[in-house]
């Protein structure tokens, strides 16, 4: 039926039968409602006046009994029918639109999804949490598997963001209200107050050097590896350039004294007085790209769904490292200038374990899902490691290798092959300190017999997890997400930037485990959809909102406490003399997305859906 | 009625993103359930009313399933709460009114669960063959009838003969 022909044929029926609404009995109106919408308008019918049994997914594919089938059929074309009849024509509902991107999160992904809407043409206002952009590809110290040094790829684009006419960044910012619908976001963000001012810093750092809380703070940047002093610039390529006070160790907040930065800053830059401050933005597009952060085994907050590896000792062991901590100390810019020396004595390790897997896969733990970059990036650190350690050993404990993508396989070849990286198939039970050496107690399940290892520093990859207040900031921009707290897609193969929420899209591990490439993929692909939405000036929407009979209202707003959008305001009726005589609701139409939730909540059943009212849905269910 | 050869007769009501979805996929991936419930498309789990599960019974439905989104999965954010707060009150009610509980059945089925579609159908139709058929509303029509033959012909649901004449 949706081939030329089958439209064909819908065109001449309604021409020769002179037809006012058609029924298909075809396939999901998932594919193809569109094709016979359009082959209906063609025809001279309007759009809404379609109806579609689905047969195929609904009815013939899932049927073995063939005369139950065909009965099933007969009735699902029957309750179209009923429903058609009392379809009413529908025309399309057209809104303005803003030419504004709001894009989340100044990692990798936002800083991509920032750069390409703007050079498109345009405006972007990129919101970031930290004092810098960078996020997690800045604290990497290479990258797989070309070990690109991170930093050198990163902090050009870091810069072009900082530098371009059409992005305004928004560091140590947050978004904490999104109100409107597509097209017409308003967004309020925070801004912090970083208690210098921005407009006077030079970036000198000298009240970084002066500040006499030198070792207050753990830097978090370095994950904990090093600390830093109440003024500080998160890394010294920072985007953009200027300092924080951290209010909590500083001095100035605790007495009232000390005022060292103020003394040596000779452009008058301090302000200890500076208040967060709220900025209101009219938005078109958002574009989410929080990332994620590393399943914290430590650090777990006691209410945490997720249970720990206290077997591994990691918070207990200063030498039972994770990833990015790894990352820190291989970097050439880190706490250890990029030599391979354990936290706990600064000696040169000998002997490396690397686990993977360390929460991913694991449901007893709470993660059933695989991290997707931990088995490349274990390869790339052990490889790190045997080249600036050359009599160094490192063992990788693994379940599964899981290189695919361009050159990865190959990557964990040359480390096995070429850098004599030693991979043991097996978990690891446990692992407890002697004598100065850490012990890792595991299996081999492919020699099929208990190993043991006395490591000096054991790295463990532990899984990619969702922000922390990743499903507060969904359900402040309206978006769902799975129950990991990871943002869902509109659809997992044909819809992978989008989100359910028009005019919402997604870029980077904020919606599911993924690498820089895929990140930076993803990022271009959401910029694409953002800038689609705003290339034209206004933008059709479907017909199916809801409606308030006035007459019936009793005006008890019901309607208004269930609405997800706030779609729903009180209108006043006037009598003749201009006198309110009562009060009803009123659907924004704009605003409302067709849910209906108002519609069963009515009491006086005076709201209806339009394509979904209850006369229809009566209709449907009459003809069961 | 022979037991044996009758089959019962489920209306699903389902939204239109996430269980329908789901079924599209149950039939995409070419699984196997039986074809006693017909679906109603609805936009969200949210709007819909307790009475269309009683007009169902009412029309001769012997068993009633609702299915929406995840909660936290909604297209629309809060529907799939706004439902499940109505059925959980609505589910106490229906001993009330004479209808089995089990005769009611909530799930979830996201849009990538058509595994759990064919599972929830062939869950429900295989309880709803176990409680038999549903003949209180039909005798209770009757009683009326029988109460009050008065009541014209012509006032009977229209609705009823455009079945029949489909």
């Amino acid at each position: 039926m949706c081939s030329d022909p089958g439209q064909n044929m819908i065109r001449d029926a309604i021409r020769d039968k002179g037809l006012d609404a058609i029924v298909v009995g075809s396939c999901s109106p998932h594919m193809h409602e569109r094709t016979f919408r359009n082959a209906a308008v063609s025809a001279g019918i309007n759009p809404f006046l379609v109806e579609i049994a689905n047969l195929r997914e609904h009815c013939s594919w899932v049927h073995d009994d063939l005369e139950a089938a065909t009965q099933k059929a007969i009735e699902l074309v029957r309750m179209a029918i009923e429903k058609v009849k009392r379809d009413k024509p529908l025309t399309k509902i057209s809104v303005p639109v803003t030419k504004r991107v709001l894009v989340i999160g100044g990692g990798i992904a936002g800083i991509q999804a920032a750069l390409d809407t703007a050079n498109a043409g345009y405006e972007v206002v990129l919101v970031e949490k930290e004092p810098s952009i960078g996020g997690h590809m800045s604290q990497l110290s290479e990258t797989f598997p070309t070990l690109d040094c991170s930093q050198c790829i990163l902090t050009p684009r870091m810069v072009e963001v900082h530098q371009h006419p059409k992005i305004k960044l928004m560091t140590y910012s947050e978004v904490v209200k999104i109100e409107g619908f597509i097209g017409n976001f308003k967004a309020t963000i925070k801004k912090k107050a970083r208690h210098i001012n921005e407009d006077l810093c030079s970036g000198c750092g000298l009240c970084i050097t002066k500040c006499p809380t030198k070792k207050k703070a753990y830097n978090s940047f370095e994950e904990d590896l090093a600390f830093r002093p109440a003024v500080y610039i998160p890394f010294p390529q920072a985007v953009p350039n200027i300092p924080v006070i951290d209010e909590t160790i500083c001095m100035y907040y605790k007495n009232g004294k000390c005022g060292m930065c103020v003394k040596v800053c000779d452009r008058g830059a301090i302000d200890f007085d500076q208040k967060d401050t709220m900025l209101v933005a009219d938005i078109g597009a958002i574009i989410v790209a929080t990332g994620f952060k590393l399943y914290n085994i430590d650090k777990k907050s006691p209410d945490s769904r997720y249970k720990g590896y206290g077997e591994y000792g990691y918070g207990k062991y200063r030498d039972v490292i994770d990833g990015l901590q790894f990352e820190r100390i291989a970097s050439a810019s880190g706490p250890t200038s990029g030599e391979i020396k354990r936290p706990s004595d600064g000696k040169v390790p000998k002997k490396i374990v690397f686990i993977q897997c360390v929460g991913s896969r694991d449901d007893s733990k709470g993660i059933s899902y695989c991290s997707k970059i931990c088995c490349m990036y274990t390869a790339k650190h052990a490889m790190l490691y045997k080249h600036k350690v050359h009599d160094g050993e490192a063992y990788i404990f693994y379940m599964d290798i899981r290189a695919g993508g361009k050159m990865y396989e190959e990557f964990v070849r040359r480390a096995i092959e070429e850098d004599d990286v030693k991979y043991i198939r097996g978990r690891v039970s446990r692992i407890y300190e002697e004598n100065g050496k850490y012990i890792v107690k595991g299996e081999d399940t492919i020699a099929g017999m208990p190993v043991e290892i006395d490591a000096d520093l054991v790295v463990l990859a532990t899984a990619m997890i969702p922000q922390d207040n990743s499903a507060a900031l969904a359900r402040t921009i309206g978006i769902p997400y799975d129950k990991y707290g990871f943002f869902n897609e509109a659809h997992p193969k044909l819809r992978p930037v989008e989100s359910t929420t028009a005019g919402v899209f997604l870029a980077g591990a904020c919606q599911s485990p993924r690498d820089i490439p895929e990140s930076v993929a993803m990022a271009s692909a959401a910029a694409c959809k953002a800038t689609i939405l705003l290339s034209s000036d206004t933008l059709e929407r479907e017909p199916v909102v809801a409606k308030v009979n006035e007459d019936l209202c009793a005006g008890c707003f019901y309607c208004k406490k269930v609405c997800p959008f706030g779609a729903i305001e009180v209108k006043d009726v006037k009598d003749l003399n201009g006198i309110v005589y009562k009060e009803v609701a009123y659907i924004n139409q704009g605003v409302c997305q067709g849910c209906g939730t108002c519609t069963a909540t009515c009491l006086s059943k005076s709201i209806e859906l339009a394509g979904f009212n209850n006369e229809e849905i009566f209709a449907e269910i009459a003809a069961l | 009625m022979d037991k044996e050869k009758w089959e019962p007769k489920i209306a699903a009501f389902v939204c239109n993103w996430c269980t329908y979805t789901g079924a599209d996929l149950a039939g995409t991936s070419r699984m196997k359930y039986p074809a006693n419930a017909k679906m109603i498309r609805v936009m969200c789990s949210g709007s819909i009313d307790p009475v269309f599960i009683i007009k169902a019974f009412e029309r001769g439905a012997d068993g009633v399933l609702v299915s929406g989104c995840h909660p936290n999965d909604c297209h629309y954010n809060a529907g799939n709460f706004h439902a499940r707060r109505r059925w959980d009150f609505f589910h106490e009610l229906l001993d009330f009114i004479g209808i089995e509980k089990d005769r009611l059945q909530f799930s979830w089925i996201s849009a990538s669960e058509g595994k759990k579609f064919a599972d929830v159908i062939e869950k429900v139709t295989k309880d709803i063959k176990a409680l038999g058929p549903f003949t209180a509303y039909k005798k209770m029509n009757s009683e009326f009838t029988a109460m009050f033959p008065e009541i014209p012909e012509a006032d009977k649901e229209i609705v009823i003969k455009e079945k029949e004449t489909v």
